[in-house]
């Protein structure tokens, strides 16, 4: 389909005092609890491989302590691996020196941290500002671009403010702004929305994806949450004690499980709410048309359940942007899907 | 009769310690014979600037001083209060005859302070950036702060005689140490998630300390200057002793001659300074923390 913008091979990550000996004994089989009680190690990462593609949201999701943290630093190698390898656009961000890796956190990539990291001496313009500054580009056009930026995450008229002087949900705006006016194709957003409240979450998660409709960076997004996992994932990884327990659309995470811990966490879902019709649709061949529904292939279930009650159609006829039908739905299999 | 072992601490015998505190004098002595004048050549720059200072304070028309003192006392602490408590106190200063030893002493303070600040803050830098700097700094600093001053004015009057520059070297060893410390201090406390954000913004080691450490530093290095600026104002009297000119002289005087109002008029004139120093510098180190507190000026 897209092109892969950043892979993940073999990637491990352990803490200590030596952690290349603790490798050897990490891939000889030895788990985290055995290494931290008896070689006093702790395991970070253990055998990531991802694929992120260009142009989507990949969003990696685990509890505290899972590792998704380490993960998402590998990439823009604010924290160094054990072993293994990150390519990004085929170049090896991990045997990059200090000014190609300087280069490359500059132009390439924007992070976007879960308690802001904003500036405190600068103002909301200024911490806008800072990527472009470090790169030296000229103030008139950082002006610019910042404005610009400050004004579509809605924060016009702040921009003389102190990062101190604004509610939580503003500041993670400014943390916004600033890596969008870096400009760079891949945007790492560490649990950027997790500190805040749940109401300006929710504002936030559509801030974020009505700009990805227009922008298309490839995001690498961090959360514990699962229904913002699967509100905001074009694809989802899990992780678990620093292991990648399953990764895949959010569809099929809910749908088949891997594991008996992914079963956990997606066990209370409101799948209604979640899955799309285009996640669950078989190939036509020949359905009736007569006492048919169509549905848009990206509408979630619950827009279309309702319709489906009342009307008792035969099926459901799934249809893509430019109105072809691409696919249909029994009502059999969609109560199926429901009841599980 | 003999001693107890246990009774008596068993130490060196008289010759042995005469030999080694002769052979160390000795050496020392040689020493600042060899290289007296070249070290002291090193330090003809400050000593010429420090002349042309006090001289710059004195010369000058008192009120023009004034003027000038006042202005900057304002536009630092932007206090009208303190503005006028500082001109009723060079008032005073002047009437009661204090107005010349004074300039010596602003000029040495302020030399002193500049020479502080330009040396302390690198190497407090220095400190934050590197472990071992701060492993060897450490206990350099306790013994400059904890040394009974006099015991390094001998080696100092020693190698360069008697006079400014020495008293000037007196001070800053006394008034150096807070502005590495709190420099230091001050680095080490930035937030990291803060400096985390600049690396991954890409930006390089000066860019790091001269956009984020020192300017949040800033703070704490004020209050590192403040200090440094008391200590060097309550070494004035210890200075005035190997031949520094200002409101230590007549105060040692007083204590030599037993002048209990010579030596308390001095004495409060010093306090004055003391208080203005104070509290400018306080208030401006306030003024540089605006992010923390309400809006903007």
């Amino acid at each position: 389909m897209s092109e892969i913008k950043i892979q993940i091979k073999n990637l491990y990550k352990i803490f200590g005092k030596s952690p290349k000996s603790a490798l050897e004994k990490v891939k000889d089989g030895v788990n985290k609890d055995e290494l931290l009680e008896k070689h006093n190690h702790v395991l970070g990462l253990k055998d990531i491989n991802l694929d992120i593609k260009e142009k989507s949201i990949q969003v990696v999701m685990g509890l505290s302590g899972s590792g998704k943290s380490t993960l998402i630093r590998h990439i823009n190698r604010l924290i160094e691996p054990t072993d293994g390898s990150v390519v990004v656009d085929d170049e090896n961000v991990l045997k990059m020196n200090d000014e190609n890796l300087r280069n490359f956190r500059r132009t390439k990539t924007a992070m976007v941290f879960q308690r802001f990291a904003l500036l405190p001496h600068k103002t909301v313009l200024e911490n806008t500002m800072f990527g472009l500054h470090i790169q030296n580009i000229d103030e008139k056009e950082a002006n610019t671009k910042a404005r610009r930026w400050i004004d579509r995450v809605g924060l016009s008229g702040y921009e003389e403010k102190y990062p101190q002087h604004l509610s939580g949900g503003m500041q993670q705006r400014v943390g916004l702004a600033r890596a969008l006016t870096n400009d760079g194709e891949i945007l790492l957003m560490d649990e950027a929305f997790s500190a805040l409240d749940p109401l300006i979450r929710k504002d936030m998660q559509d801030i974020l994806l009505e700009l990805q409709d227009e922008l298309h960076k490839t995001v690498v997004f961090i959360t514990h949450d699962l229904d913002e996992a699967l509100k905001i994932g074009d694809r989802i990884a899990i992780l678990k004690d620093g292991i990648m327990d399953q990764e895949g659309i959010p569809a099929d995470i809910l749908l088949s499980p891997k594991t008996q811990y992914v079963r956990d966490f997606v066990e209370d879902v409101n799948r209604a709410r979640v899955i799309k019709a285009k996640h669950i649709m078989s190939e036509l061949n020949g359905q009736d048309r007569d006492n048919a529904m169509f549905v848009d292939q990206d509408d979630f279930i619950d827009r279309f359940i309702d319709k489906v009650i009342s009307d008792k159609p035969n099926c459901l006829i799934v249809k893509n942007k430019n109105n072809d039908e691409i696919g249909y739905l029994s009502t059999k299999r969609l109560s199926e899907i429901l009841k599980r | 009769m003999e001693k107890l072992f246990l009774s008596e601490f068993p130490e060196l015998s008289r010759e042995t310690l005469r030999f080694i505190k002769k052979g160390f004098d000795t050496s020392y002595r040689a020493f600042s014979r060899e290289y007296g004048d070249t070290i002291e050549a090193v330090f003809d720059p400050v000593l010429y600037f420090l002349v042309w200072f006090e001289k710059l304070l004195q010369n000058s028309p008192w009120p023009l001083v004034l003027i000038c003192f006042l202005a900057i006392i304002y536009f630092g602490s932007r206090k009208i209060s303190v503005t006028i408590g500082s001109l009723f106190a060079f008032l005073l200063i002047g009437i009661f005859g204090m107005w010349e030893d004074t300039m010596s002493t602003v000029s040495i303070i302020g030399v002193c302070t500049l020479l502080s600040i330009g040396i302390g803050i690198p190497v407090g830098v220095l400190m934050a950036k590197s472990e071992r700097a701060q492993r060897i700094c450490t206990p350099i600093l306790d013994v400059m702060q904890t040394m009974p001053s006099f015991v390094y004015l001998i080696p100092v009057v020693m190698l360069l005689g008697i006079g400014k520059i020495p008293g000037l070297l007196a001070v800053v060893i006394y008034a150096i140490p807070p502005i590495i410390r709190l420099t230091n201090l001050g680095i080490r406390e930035v937030d990291s998630e803060v400096l985390e954000a600049a690396d991954a913004f890409g930006a390089n080691p000066r860019q790091k300390l001269f956009q984020i450490q020192l300017p949040l530093a800033l703070p704490t290095i004020f209050a590192g200057i403040n200090q440094t600026i008391m200590m060097a104002l309550a070494m004035v009297v210890i200075a005035s002793m190997i031949g520094v000119k200002g409101l230590g002289q007549p105060v040692l005087k007083a204590i030599t001659n037993q002048y209990f109002a010579m030596g308390l008029f001095n004495g409060l004139a010093i306090v004055a300074l003391a208080i203005i120093f104070d509290r400018v510098s306080q208030s401006f180190g306030h003024r540089i923390q605006q992010h923390r507190s309400g809006a903007r000026e």
